[in-house]
């Protein structure tokens, strides 16, 4: 009896295994941030726009850099610096991780899919229907807006932003913002601000064409259960599923989920061949 | 037939193209407007060591670095309700004024060089030494409100003189007779802004119910005279005078101008 318990929770374990990292990474990340700022911790200072690491270097969002660029300004030497060391880890190494192993707004919208899927809201039909590439327009529009208005011009609108300086700093009237994107993808579409809207995912996407750590298909071992694609949040990476192998490519956040439904071994975390 | 269904993809293909930019250009001045209206900033009050205004709300990371590194809790990141550009980090002087560390630590903490030690840098023999100085910053100057200052009044108060880290510099005391009592002094405090920091400990300390003192942004609390007043008594003023150039004046008297009515009349 209690070995059975006990086998049922290791398989429990073992079936959200990357999300159990996830969830420890990014509310870690959240408590390191909030330290700082409420006990004068000196691990990570800042927020997800730039963290004072160590006291010793900056990591910096290389698309705030890049539309603060766009408006006419250059940074000092600390901010460009770590913005092409995050643009660098992300483009080479860990792909569009960022979405789904840092970012705290995929916590909410995660919670958001998972109780509009419990409560069967709009199953069958979204009620509003947005095309996937629309955040690559806004990305490029948040670009051409910069100089015309001055200023960064998402930073300005930038929810993640504002959920992440409310959780460290205070939210003030921000929660608005944060409310309305839970809402949006609770109600309205499906995956919808992480999926089809945000331009910084669209940036990373663009950016992390050829990186190396990538989910790797083996489509001799694929039974078509498609339980990847259930639980997928950029269900058209997946078009390969079960016809032929390879890396999942373009918007695959590599967040693990389809790895750890599979009860076949058929996806798996691999590293890409160039050569391939 | 084949002529037909080239004529309808390139009426479909421009129809896409004209409603992807009349989306695109509604879109834009969605977010265009929003995003004017919030890196509007008037009247907030910046951490020492900040760009001009403009410069800065473009430059900031909006990490807060500088928050934690105030050790008295002044700074904040502006949210949605603070009228002040979203995310930038700004004080309120009622609340929680700036305390002028001596090594200013909120400055050169900053990645993105919104805030430059250059702004307020020392300095020695008249050069800009790497060391910031904390009398140089330039937040903001405090007016004084005459109608509700208890000093103007002619009740003594001096509290925002002592207030003042840079007593009897940046505020001074003028004493004036009282005609009213006859036989009492106002002890008016009067702002130098050349020396005034804008830091707000006069604004914290004050008295009144609503502060007499307060602080408000240089480019609001500042006028222009103009590049064609020139101060006659001073010596380094006047020099101006020297390399000005002469505007060239017309050699013809004004009437003759008037009355040459030729050009007025076509070629022909």
């Amino acid at each position: 009896m209690i070995g059975s318990i006990c086998l049922m929770m290791n398989n429990i374990i073992k079936k959200n295994r990357y999300l159990v990292l996830r969830r420890t990474l990014q509310f870690g990340l959240l408590l390191l941030f909030g330290g700082a700022n409420w006990w004068g911790w000196t691990f990570l200072m800042g927020n997800y726009s730039s963290a004072y690491v160590l006291e010793s270097f900056y990591l910096a969002d290389p698309h705030a850099v890049l539309q603060t660029f766009a408006a006419g300004f250059v940074m000092s030497t600390d901010a460009i610096v770590g913005g092409i060391i995050v643009l660098l880890f992300y483009g080479l190494i860990a792909g569009r991780s960022f979405c789904s192993w840092v970012c705290p707004v995929n916590i909410l919208t995660d919670l958001a899919t998972w109780m509009r899927k419990k409560w069967r809201i709009s199953e069958n039909d979204n009620f509003l229907r947005i095309n996937r590439k629309t955040r690559y327009w806004i990305l490029g529009l948040g670009l051409i807006l910069s100089p015309i208005v001055g200023v960064a011009a998402f930073e300005v609108i930038n929810p993640i932003g504002m959920l992440h300086r409310g959780v460290i700093f205070g939210f003030g009237m921000s929660w608005t913002f944060v409310v309305a994107v839970f809402l949006f993808d609770l109600l309205l579409v499906e995956y919808g601000w992480c999926g089809h809207l945000c331009p910084l995912g669209a940036f990373y996407t663009l950016s992390s064409r050829f990186a190396l750590i990538k989910v790797k298909h083996d489509a001799e071992k694929c039974t078509l259960c498609m339980k990847c694609k259930d639980v997928c949040h950029e269900v058209q990476v997946l078009d390969l599923i079960g016809e032929e192998s390879g890396y999942i490519k373009g918007a695959c956040s590599n967040c693990g989920r389809c790895v750890e439904v599979c009860d076949d071994d058929a996806l798996k975390f691999s590293v890409y061949n160039y050569k391939n | 037939m084949a002529d037909e269904l080239q004529n309808n993809s390139r009426r479909d293909a421009l129809k896409t193209l004209f409603q992807g930019i009349g989306v695109l250009s509604l879109g834009g001045s969605l977010w265009g407007s929003a995003a004017i209206k919030l890196k509007a900033s008037e009247l907030t009050l910046r951490p020492p060591g900040a760009l001009e205004e403009e410069d800065f709300v473009k430059a900031c990371l909006r990490c807060g670095t500088c928050v934690e590194a105030c050790p008295y809790d002044t700074l904040k990141l502006a949210t949605l309700d603070d009228h002040t550009a979203m995310g930038t980090p700004f004080f309120e002087a009622r609340l929680v004024p700036c305390y002028m560390c001596p090594d200013v630590p909120c400055v050169p903490v900053c990645p993105s060089g919104a805030l430059d030690v250059k702004v307020i840098a020392k300095q020695v023999d008249g050069h800009n030494t790497d060391e910031p100085d904390i009398r140089r910053a330039k937040m903001g100057i405090a007016v004084v409100d005459q109608e509700t200052c208890l000093a103007y009044w002619g009740i003594q108060c001096d509290v925002c003189y002592r207030a003042c880290p840079l007593m009897d510099e940046a505020i001074t005391l003028e004493y004036k007779r009282n005609e009213r009592t006859g036989k009492h002094a106002f002890l008016e405090p009067v702002v130098h802004a050349d020396i005034c920091t804008g830091c707000g400990l006069c604004e914290h300390a004050c008295v009144t119910e609503k502060a007499a003192i307060f602080v408000l942004p240089r480019e609001i609390a500042t006028g222009k005279v103009g590049e064609h007043y020139i101060k006659g008594w001073d010596k380094a003023d006047e020099e101006r005078l020297i390399n000005i150039k002469k505007a060239k004046t017309k050699e013809s008297a004004p009437e003759d101008v008037l009355n040459d009515w030729e050009h007025l009349l076509d070629d022909e």
